[in-house]
């Protein structure tokens, strides 16, 4: 048997892999924007751009420093890290006691700032960057050549999440960081430096979005406009799934991933707006998300 | 016997003379793509500043209006009044399946739904083949309204103010109704609305209908004062610029998105040579500053400004 319904097994196991790329990014970002929201009561507008700046920040180490890939991995994220923290301390630590609602506005004037920014000093187009060459080529599966710069990414991607859980959730800085969650005011009682964790969460969870656009930087022409379109997909993808639970919100980017690489295959027309589609729909059957608790 | 007329009245009658006056020294065509935008961003101050509900995907309705008013008046060859009607009623009917499936969600997710699904219509309108797709349509006719040729700017001028005039009080009247009132009350204390026995659902739906429909006649009118419509009117771009207007001019008055859009529009136009990708950033950094230190707004600082030297001259 080599195809499915009309569809030759290669191209469906193809479109399925590159399905899960993109879930991976979808898996991170959000995960990254439920951290935060779960500390700051922030919903992260400017995560995309941050994702953009990732990829930007990795194509101008290799440009100017002559630094390659596995340094931008490394260093990228930290320097978006670093941008958060920053953007926390002048910024979003004034808008904590105010509507939920400023901080979108805000960071979405930041958005576009960083954007614009970019767009200004490098145009529009995407930059070429380069698959690094240990993981240039493909591994041939029997059933499939499975390019391994794609497997590459989901790897590393679930890596990253998973370790994200396991911190939040077995380590004792998890703990603080999920009581502090919870009652901000009686874990500052307890000597915890609340405003120190709340800083160090933006700058984590800001820093996970440049770490998937150092990822994607080979995968996509790094250029300023990266990040605009994927980031509302993923408010999609955090509707959907809801910012309760990490897992939750891992296991539905990648879903959601799948789903839009399988409707690549069989009905392309759909293939942008499927998880949109989704959306809608469990807004009808279940609107507080598939991991979601109404508040 | 002076009679005494409320700053509001005054404010409304100066408003309409100066409109009137205007196109002696603004090039008009500059007036009506601020009084279009000044629609658009009323309309959505009804629904952010009136009833609290914060929609990020506000530009579908403009860009639907102005997609259906422009095939109906090319394509189809309708009066420019049919073709103005078909554009608002559609993006009305928009708002109500886009507005029952947002108004589900509460607070920071009925913005994160309302701008995914203006995205899921922005891709819609990206393929189909009656927009045009990235080129937009273009070369729309403007057509005639009661024997006055549109084609001219002067005429055209006098239908988009009465348009814009009409809308407004329409607005202003919505605010000031007893339904005005009830959605005051979703936005302060949704809770208590609720156990007033107000079926909360139903006022949010109504609103962002009535905020929709009110977008598509901004939208329309610009086509037909325009000629064209493209993808930059559905785009998420002009969704923020709209809570920008609003933000600025300060929501939750009746004349915040007016000074709000004005400012705006020409912000744009004035920089838009000089300084290119840069009025992005500037677009954001006026965000970032107006949430930091201005919430407000323009006319709301006013305001309180106004009450403030009200008070000390009755010695408070």
């Amino acid at each position: 048997m080599t195809d499915f319904f009309g569809v030759p097994l290669p191209a469906l196991f193809g479109q399925l892999v590159l399905g899960l790329v993109n879930g991976s990014f979808y898996a991170v970002l959000s995960l990254g924007l439920a951290v935060i929201f779960g500390m700051l009561n922030i919903i992260n507008f400017a995560h995309g751009a941050l994702y953009m700046m990732g990829a930007m920040l990795a194509w101008i180490l290799l440009e100017y420093l002559g630094l390659g890939y596995w340094w931008s991995l490394l260093l990228a994220p930290v320097g978006v890290g670093a941008i958060g923290i920053v953007i926390e301390r002048a910024l979003l630590q004034w808008l904590y006691k105010l509507d939920h609602l400023y901080g979108l506005l805000l960071t979405f004037g930041l958005a576009l700032i960083i954007e614009g920014f970019f767009r200004h000093l490098y145009g529009v187009a995407g930059q070429p960057y380069s698959i690094p060459d240990e993981l240039a080529g493909a591994i041939n599966l029997g059933f499939m050549f499975l390019p391994k710069y794609r497997a590459w990414i989901i790897v590393a991607s679930l890596t990253v999440c998973l370790g994200t859980w396991f911190m939040i959730e077995k380590t004792r800085l998890g703990a603080y960081l999920r009581a502090a969650t919870e009652n901000p005011a009686l874990t500052q009682a307890f000597g915890i430096n609340v405003p120190l964790m709340v800083m160090l969460t933006y700058g984590f969870g800001v820093g996970l979005a440049g770490f998937a656009g150092v990822l994607a930087a080979p995968a996509t022409q790094p250029g300023p406009l990266m990040g605009s379109n994927l980031i509302i997909t993923v408010f999609a993808v955090v509707v959907i799934g809801g910012m309760g639970s990490i897992l939750g919100s891992v296991f539905t980017g990648l879903g959601l991933g799948l789903i839009e690489g399988l409707a690549k295959v069989f009905y392309p027309e759909i293939s942008a707006t499927v998880v949109f589609i989704i959306m809608a729909i469990i807004l009808m059957f279940r609107p507080a998300g598939l991991f979601g608790r109404e508040k | 016997m002076i009679a005494r007329f409320s700053p509001a009245a005054l404010g409304y009658a100066g408003g309409v003379i100066l409109l009137l006056l205007a196109p002696a020294v603004i090039y008009p065509v500059l007036i009506m793509k601020v009084l279009c935008f000044a629609l658009f961003a009323c309309a959505f101050n009804l629904l952010l500043g009136y009833t609290g509900l914060l929609s990020f995907g506000h530009a579908v309705f403009l860009g639907a209006a102005a997609y259906i008013t422009g095939h109906v008046l090319k394509v189809w060859e309708w009066p420019t009044l049919a073709g103005l009607l078909a554009g608002t009623l559609v993006a009305g009917a928009l708002g109500w399946v886009i507005g029952s499936l947002a108004i589900r969600r509460q607070g920071i997710y009925f913005a994160m739904v309302t701008l995914a699904l203006s995205q899921m219509v922005y891709f819609f309108f990206l393929q189909a083949h009656f927009t045009g797709g990235e080129d937009g349509l273009q070369g729309v006719p403007r057509g005639d309204l009661f024997g006055l040729d549109l084609a001219q700017d002067q005429n055209l001028y006098y239908v988009v103010v009465a348009i814009f005039v009409a809308a407004f009080w329409l607005i202003h009247r919505t605010i000031h109704s007893p339904f005005g009132q009830i959605l005051k009350a979703i936005r302060e204390n949704e809770p208590r609305a609720i156990s007033l026995g107000y079926d909360v659902a139903k006022y949010k739906l109504l609103a962002f209908a009535l905020s929709a429909t009110l977008a598509g006649l901004a939208g329309a009118t610009k086509t037909v004062v325009f000629k064209f419509a493209t993808l930059t009117d559905a785009h998420w771009h002009t969704s923020g610029e709209v809570v920008l207007m609003t933000l600025l001019g300060g929501m939750g008055t009746v004349f915040g998105p007016v000074v709000g859009s004005s400012v705006i529009v020409t912000l744009q136009n004035e920089l838009a040579d000089k300084v290119g990708s840069l009025v992005t950033v500037i677009m954001g950094a006026i965000f970032v500053i107006c949430v930091l230190a201005f919430r407000r707004g323009i006319v709301g600082e006013g305001i309180a400004l106004y009450r403030r030297m009200i008070g000390q001259k009755n010695g408070r």
